[in-house]
């Protein structure tokens, strides 16, 4: 176990590697450079001026050249400065880091204990009215905007009921570290967190919902039933073991989606996270902010793709590999 | 005659297909006797699967209808509770499946797979529970049962993994098994082995067994009794030599018909005509099987065809069987009697 565990973590370092260079030569084509998101609305810019700075950037270096300076540097968890922000991008990612991990892992976990049970019920009762509820539920999610819903949500539960704050992450009077400030954090968590969640269902309430009803009529789980096996264990015990398999696979998607979905979320609450961060960055040409942002959820994605395959090694006996 | 222990009686077992009930097990009564093996044979949807699964409780209730008796211990299992036949099922009453492939689940040790049963029929300490399973694997025929015993099931060879069902149905010390073509899914000489298997423990737990199966070689060597099946019906029942030697039903003797021999020198190989007749469209009256012996006159039927006794015993449904003959047969012709040997 711990050599599988081992070997799946050395498989990293190559998709890393990849996943470095084809951010860095993605962002490199995009229109524009640092330089010019930075004098875009200064008339006073000359051109050679800003070929002047470019070179004193090295910007007008090859890019593998550029890719070696960055990489290098990187790994030592330096990743330069930012252009538009005028200080080194360690320091401005620090406090957005830990605020969308923290918005992004309670929106996991809620995601699940919403549609863990939901798809449960769904696919061990099926077409009863609690199934179609659900699935009716489950169309809803999967069709509605995030952005229109996060909006809808806001609209409500800030502006017309006033029941939560309708921006921020923490309101800034108080005192760090008291139950107060974990309140208030909670209360500004809230919003952003359902409007993720109550939309991110959709997937694994589907999921789950379609293999329990598949795997309920497999032969292993009439053997169960021939047991004696009452019927409650036959779906703890046979059923659901089994078709949680796929949700734990899904799990490094689930993280991809829970990034992409932090941009709208973050934006729409103002929420101080990395999302924000990555719009202005993108509509600010702050190369290195948006390389550095990349290459974090990327490295999310590949760390979330191994920990749904160690998980899967651990409850499932075929794919282990000693 | 040995005490009963399953009676069926006047089962019927129906399906919903788009809103309306069709019989699959159409009034069928048969009674199994302590250390005695009954095996039912017949083609493929002729209702054998069905008639096991309707013993076990095993259908889907929703969309299947089950009428008459299964009388088991001095009760109907087909009146009980969910609870009280959980009670029943795995502890007298055990199954084996025919897909050793699919009936073991792939993510829990054989072991633990084997002890389930255990778990809810027996107040055994966890120590006590390994014992017994370790006992029941080498009783299967398993030699290395330490080792099996904490594999995966997609570890183990098909064979093996047969051995490891009937383990499981054995756990409890079943008063009756249920054995649902222990060996179809199987290759030929581990159908063998299996089957040798089979006889063994048959020898040593003196319980019932229902062998369900397609293949008459298996029911020569292994049946007591023999219900043929055809379309949800019992056409006839009869103990297993009386069967093979003196058939009467046209369906058992062109079963019988068709089993390639190296005895004899027949050209082609006999062929039953028609198919089996969806459960939708079967005609329920008159004789199921006359479509398929289509050169019999209509008035050697039964309008409503019954079992009857024709020695004590050997039942044989409708009277078409009195005048039965093969259209190549010459009347008198004694090659084509039965397989006599």
């Amino acid at each position: 176990m711990l050599k599988f565990i081992i070997r799946r973590m050395l498989i990293m370092i190559p998709q890393l590697i990849l996943l470095s260079l084809i951010i860095f030569v993605l962002a490199k084509a995009m229109p524009g450079d640092a330089v010019t998101g930075a004098f875009v609305s200064n008339p006073n810019a000359t051109p050679e001026q800003m070929e002047k700075i470019r070179e004193s950037f090295g910007l007008n270096d090859p890019w593998y050249v550029q890719y070696g300076h960055w990489i290098g540097k990187a790994v030592q968890g330096d990743f330069g400065m930012s252009f538009v922000h005028k200080q080194p991008v360690t320091h401005l990612l620090e406090s957005r880091v830990a605020n969308t991990l923290l918005l992004a892992a309670v929106t996991m976990i809620v995601t699940y204990i919403i549609s863990i049970p939901l798809g449960i019920i769904a696919g061990r009762w099926t077409d009863t009215w609690a199934d179609k509820i659900i699935v009716t539920y489950n169309y809803f999610a999967f069709a509605t905007p995030l952005f229109v819903f996060a909006l809808l949500m806001l609209f409500l539960f800030s502006f017309i009921l006033g029941w939560f704050p309708s921006g921020g992450s923490v309101d800034i009077r108080i005192e760090t570290g008291t139950w107060e400030y974990f309140v208030d954090k909670a209360k500004h968590l809230f919003l952003p967190v359902m409007s993720g969640a109550l939309l991110a269902t959709f997937g694994t309430i589907q999921y789950l919902r379609n293999d329990i009803i598949d795997t309920k009529l497999k032969d292993f789980v009439k053997t169960a039933r021939s047991k004696g096996v009452p019927e409650g264990k036959v779906y703890t015990r046979h059923i659901l073991r089994n078709s949680l398999l796929p949700i734990a696979a899904f799990l490094g998607l689930e993280i991809t989606g829970l990034i992409g979905g932090s941009i709208f979320i973050e934006s729409i609450f103002s929420y101080p996270g990395l999302g924000q961060l990555f719009i202005q960055s993108i509509g600010t040409r702050d190369f290195t902010v948006v390389t550095a942002l990349v290459m974090i959820s990327g490295t999310a994605v590949v760390v979330g793709t191994m920990l749904s395959d160690i998980i899967l090694s651990i409850v499932d006996p075929r794919i282990r590999i000693d | 005659m040995a005490n009963p222990v399953l009676e069926i009686k006047n089962l019927r077992t129906s399906f919903n297909i788009k809103g309306n009930y069709y019989a699959a097990v159409d009034d069928v009564s048969l009674t199994v006797h302590e250390n005695e093996v009954v095996a039912i044979v017949g083609e493929s949807g002729c209702g054998k699967s069905a008639l096991a699964l309707s013993i076990m409780g095993l259908h889907n209730l929703k969309t299947t209808k089950l009428e008459g008796q299964v009388n088991f211990k001095s009760q109907n299992l087909l009146s009980l509770s969910a609870s009280k036949l959980n009670k029943i099922r795995g502890k007298d009453l055990g199954m084996i499946f025919q897909d050793p492939m699919t009936a073991l689940n792939p993510l829990a040790t054989i072991g633990r797979q084997i002890e389930e049963p255990m778990d809810y029929h027996m107040k055994l300490s966890s120590a006590a529970k390994k014992k017994r399973t370790l006992e029941l694997l080498r009783r299967v025929g398993i030699k290395n049962e330490q080792r099996i015993y904490s594999q995966y099931p997609h570890e183990l060879s098909g064979g093996m993994r047969q051995r490891v069902v009937i383990a499981i149905a054995l756990a409890c010390d079943p008063v009756l098994l249920i054995a649902d073509e222990p060996t179809t899914a199987l290759d030929v000489t581990i159908q063998a082995q299996i089957m040798d298997l089979m006889k063994e423990l048959q020898n040593q737990i003196k319980s019932g067994i229902i062998l369900i199966t397609h293949d008459l070689g298996v029911v020569a060597e292994m049946a007591d009794r023999v219900a043929v099946m055809y379309a949800g019906e019992v056409v006839e029942i009869a103990e297993v030599r009386e069967l093979f030697m003196n058939p009467l039903h046209p369906y058992t003797r062109s079963l019988l018909n068709s089993i390639p021999s190296n005895m004899e020198d027949k050209k082609a190989l006999h062929v039953i005509e028609g198919i089996v007749p969806s459960i939708q469209k079967l005609d329920r009256t008159g004789c199921r099987f006359a479509p398929r012996v289509a050169w019999v006159p209509e008035h050697e039927h039964e309008e409503s065809p019954t079992l009857h006794e024709v020695e004590p015993g050997h039942f044989v449904r409708c009277t078409c069987y009195k005048n039965f003959h093969f259209p190549e047969e010459k009347v008198g012709d004694e090659s084509y009697v039965t397989t006599k040997s």
